[in-house]
């Protein structure tokens, strides 16, 4: 009995090692970037370039997604309000600030952790496999700086963006469902956001929405650099990428939103 | 001068080196031979810092490199060529990017005098006319010959070469030794090189250095390896399957047996 127990306590002992190893290189890396940047040590042109790849690109999918988003919640709510109230009201209070202050920045970084977090991930990593990350250092470059601060500083601004233009395309679906769908006049929908709606709430979602790059990001580049074992490798770190970053979006959001609420920010 | 003295490295329960020792002088080549997955590319990476011994130390012009800052490394590593046994090509890039990446880096060259020796390093290779085109398009032999070009592009004080000749035709074997011994010639390389070729071996160095189990078992010049009587170095360079080194291979072939 004694003996099985010493062996677990052991093996959670490891894995608390390990655990704490990563935690310090995730730092470390963090930590690096953020001093690379500080330093203005920035390529601009591969910088310009991950915008484009990261945040043009992206567009699409996300308009269309942040599109239906909007547009079945105006759904719900009219049918909500229509079943409880007799007539469909505060439609748009209700898609503006599920969108605003939740939807938009969640569904906009999960489909980043999927589309970004993933391809960061695998090219990354099949540098590191292929020894480019190697080929780097002795060609006068540091990878952190080549590779990590173009994709931060793309990730770290577009996703905020995107998640802005999502709140904007949601809410027209919204209105085009409350307009054709429930009969209501378009001035009636934009008051019943404008009159609640703060900027508070809108800095709300965009401050999550940082974090969720950042999250994004870092978690891609990470396992791009722990990358190791060919092409086998390369897919095991896109797909923990994409999940790791995933679960830290989801789980991190609560307690972002009670930080927020708690310093009055939404 | 390179001097590296007992580095060690393993990884997980598979000790690699074992306690090297190894002086590279400045303006020689040295040739390090050895059997497949004894780690010489794992000493070059050493030697560079792209991996950290477990214990020794290793000096690159008196540094002691093991202990330096990622900052200070990169200052020591500018020194460097190194040409990746697998290339190492940025497959995002093309050709021309790649060889030009060091000069772009490490030089205030500005784009037409990067560009002309680009050309230049290409043509010491052999290739031509194909700037534009992606790594991906090249054969094997091509990738390996623009590695060479990206590694010497800057001209280093060092220059390593990991398996220049490997996929390469007897002919363009033979440019490249050509090439590696008027680099050492002309600009004073100091050169360290892994081969498994006893020709080009032979023909380019100065020194002949074995890795066998995890350690440097023999150095000498191409003549003493030609003639030493140590039955290791013998067997390797005589390429015998029989002798000292045994190969783990199931030796249950019975052809006798199959009339
Ligand atoms: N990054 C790594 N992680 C784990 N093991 C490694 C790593 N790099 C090398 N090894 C191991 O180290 C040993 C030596 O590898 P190395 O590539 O140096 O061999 P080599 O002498 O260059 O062989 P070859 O002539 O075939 O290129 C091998 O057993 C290999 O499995
Ligand atoms: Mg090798």
């Amino acid at each position: 009995m004694r003996r099985i127990s010493g062996r677990m306590f052991n093996k959670l002992g490891i894995q608390f090692l390990d655990f704490a190893s990563m935690l310090g290189r995730v730092t470390q890396l963090i930590v690096q970037t953020s001093q690379w940047i500080a330093r203005g040590a920035v390529d601009t042109r591969t910088t310009v370039q991950q915008m484009i790849e990261i945040g043009i690109n992206s567009s699409p999918v996300i308009g269309l997604s942040s599109l239906f988003t909007g547009m079945v919640l105006a759904l719900q709510t009219g049918a909500s309000s229509r079943n409880i109230f007799n007539e469909p009201i505060y439609i748009g209070t209700v898609v503006g600030f599920s969108l605003v202050k939740e939807l938009g920045p969640v569904l906009t970084a999960v489909v980043m952790a999927g589309r970004v977090g993933a391809s960061i991930a695998a090219e990354i990593g099949t540098m590191k496999v292929t020894e480019q990350v190697d080929a780097l250092y002795t060609l006068g470059t540091n990878p952190v700086r080549y590779l990590a601060v173009p994709r931060f500083i793309a990730c770290g601004v577009m996703v905020p963006v995107l998640t802005i233009m999502a709140n904007i395309v949601g809410i027209m679906g919204g209105l085009i469902v409350t307009m054709y769908r429930w009969d209501v006049p378009s001035s009636v929908y934009w008051e019943d956001i404008l009159n609640f709606m703060m900027i508070s709430d809108f800095m709300h979602g965009l401050i999550k929405s940082i974090f969720f790059g950042i999250i994004i990001v870092t978690t891609a580049v990470y396992q791009g650099f722990q990358c190791e074992g060919g092409a086998e490798g390369v897919g095991k770190s896109t797909t923990s990428a994409v999940m790791i970053s995933m679960m830290l979006i989801l789980i991190s959001d609560y307690f972002l939103t009670a930080l927020l609420v708690a310093l009055r920010i939404g | 001068m390179i001097q590296v003295s007992g580095v060690a490295k393993s990884f997980r329960s598979n000790d690699v080196l074992r306690g090297v020792d190894l002086e590279v002088r400045d303006g020689e080549t040295l040739t390090v031979i050895g059997g497949s997955g004894t780690g010489k590319s794992v000493l070059l990476k050493n030697m560079l810092g792209l991996l950290k011994p477990d214990r020794g130390e290793i000096r690159i012009d008196g540094t002691e490199i093991t202990a330096l800052d990622e900052t200070e490394l990169l200052h020591v590593q500018q020194k460097f060529g190194y040409l990746f046994q697998g290339a190492a090509l940025f497959d995002s890039l093309t050709v021309e990017e790649n060889v030009g990446f060091g000069l772009h880096n490490l030089t205030d060259f500005d784009a037409a005098k990067i560009s002309a020796r680009v050309r230049e390093c290409l043509a010491m290779v052999g290739l031509k006319g194909i700037q534009n085109l992606k790594p991906a398009e090249l054969s094997g032999g091509m990738k390996k010959r623009v590695g060479l070009a990206r590694a010497i592009a800057c001209q280093p004080q060092y220059i390593m070469y990991d398996e220049p000749t490997t996929g390469l035709d007897p002919i363009m074997a033979d440019v490249i030794n050509e090439l590696i011994l008027s680099l050492q010639k002309q600009l004073c390389v100091t050169s360290i090189v892994v081969t498994h070729d006893m020709k080009s071996a032979y023909k380019i160095s100065n020194r002949i250095a074995m890795l066998y189990e995890g350690k440097i078992i023999f150095v000498g010049t191409p003549d003493q390896v030609r003639n030493t009587t140590n039955p290791v170095v013998h067997q390797f360079v005589e390429g015998l399957s029989h002798g000292p080194i045994t190969v783990d291979i199931e030796k249950s072939f019975n052809f006798e047996d199959q009339s």
